[in-house]
């Protein structure tokens, strides 16, 4: 087809989900180097990506949510085993 | 109607054993995302234990896990209450299935992939976002290349705004935001999302594409006119 430094936008932004998901480093790719809207687009997407893990940090459950896991583990092995458990 | 993906399946019915991607192959720039799945003889040791019926191992499978599966859910459908019920029940139901687990995978992989489906359960329930996360399973043939052609001047500049962000993440189909939020904020591999989702790596890869190219262009029509240098 064509070379890669000839590769058009369309092309090159058709192998990005592949390069990027890869994680090649693609710094020196020839379409990169000549591309400023592309260079943008890779920038925003990995700002983005970036952003995530900052902008998400994980919640602390409330305390009640084990207090009913124990309590319906309970009448759940109250129906299983009428036998009261040796402990 | 594209044939849904079966979410009552137990979790390790069809986990395919896919490790052509581990976490040796991590790029370099991802290495300040923390390690999901790092050897851990402790939990190793309470999972054992906890499949074996020790209620206190189970006990700190759950105190190791729940800000994950909670967090999971709470993004998923963006309400406390119903993360809350969502999060029981998916340790009530991963008290009843660990005896199955036989660590083909990750633990974490695997009972990710137990709750993602009480989540998906509850999400059918409601009839929400049902067309969106199947048409997100599919492989959608070429987007119309060109779509993300943008003025360079539209850019992000590194400066997001969370709440224009959580925003964006919020509106996304569920399944593009089932799968960013699994890769970008929860740091799993494609090939432990493929597991988890049923669906091959390359399309985690391609829909988290989709997903990002989704918010990138809800959060430039956030960006004041002012600071596009
Ligand atoms: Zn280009």
């Amino acid at each position: 087809m064509t070379h890669p430094g000839e590769m058009s936008c369309a092309e090159f932004q058709a192998h990005l989900p592949e390069l990027i998901g890869s994680g090649q480093d693609m710094s020196n790719h020839p379409h990169l180097r000549e591309c400023e809207l592309c260079r943008a687009l890779l920038a925003d997407l990995q700002t983005i990506a970036d952003a995530a893990r900052q902008l998400f940090p994980q919640e602390e459950p409330p305390a009640e949510i084990w207090d009913k896991i124990e309590s319906a583990l309970k009448s759940e092995d109250g129906k299983e085993e009428s036998l009261p458990k040796s402990k | 109607m594209p044939r849904p993906p079966s979410p009552a399946q137990s979790p390790d019915a069809t986990m395919p054993k896919r490790n052509e991607e581990t976490a040796a192959s991590r790029p370099a720039g991802r290495t300040s995302f923390t390690s999901i799945n790092p050897p851990n003889p402790i939990e190793d040791d309470v999972l054992a234990r906890a499949q074996a019926g020790d209620h206190q191992a189970f006990a700190q499978l759950y105190a190791l896990h729940k800000r994950r599966i909670y967090s999971l859910c709470l993004r998923m459908v963006g309400n406390i209450a119903e993360a809350e019920d969502l999060t029981q029940e998916a340790f009530l139901q991963l008290h009843r299935k660990i005896g199955t687990f036989r660590g083909d995978s990750a633990f974490s992989t695997w009972l990710h992939r137990l709750a993602i489906n009480v989540v998906l359960m509850q999400l059918r329930k409601k009839g929400l976002s049902l067309i969106s996360l199947d048409e997100a399973m599919e492989p959608t043939p070429e987007e119309g290349p060109g779509r993300s052609f943008g003025a360079p001047d539209l850019t992000l500049t590194g400066a997001i705004d969370r709440l224009a962000l959580e925003r964006a993440v919020a509106d996304l189909p569920a399944g593009y935001r089932l799968i960013f939020i699994l890769h970008d904020v929860e740091g799993f591999e494609h090939n432990e999302i493929a597991s988890m989702l049923d669906c091959s790596i390359g399309n985690s890869k391609s829909q988290l594409h989709k997903a990002r190219l989704k918010l990138r262009d809800a959060l430039r029509k956030h960006l004041p006119q002012e600071t596009q240098l």
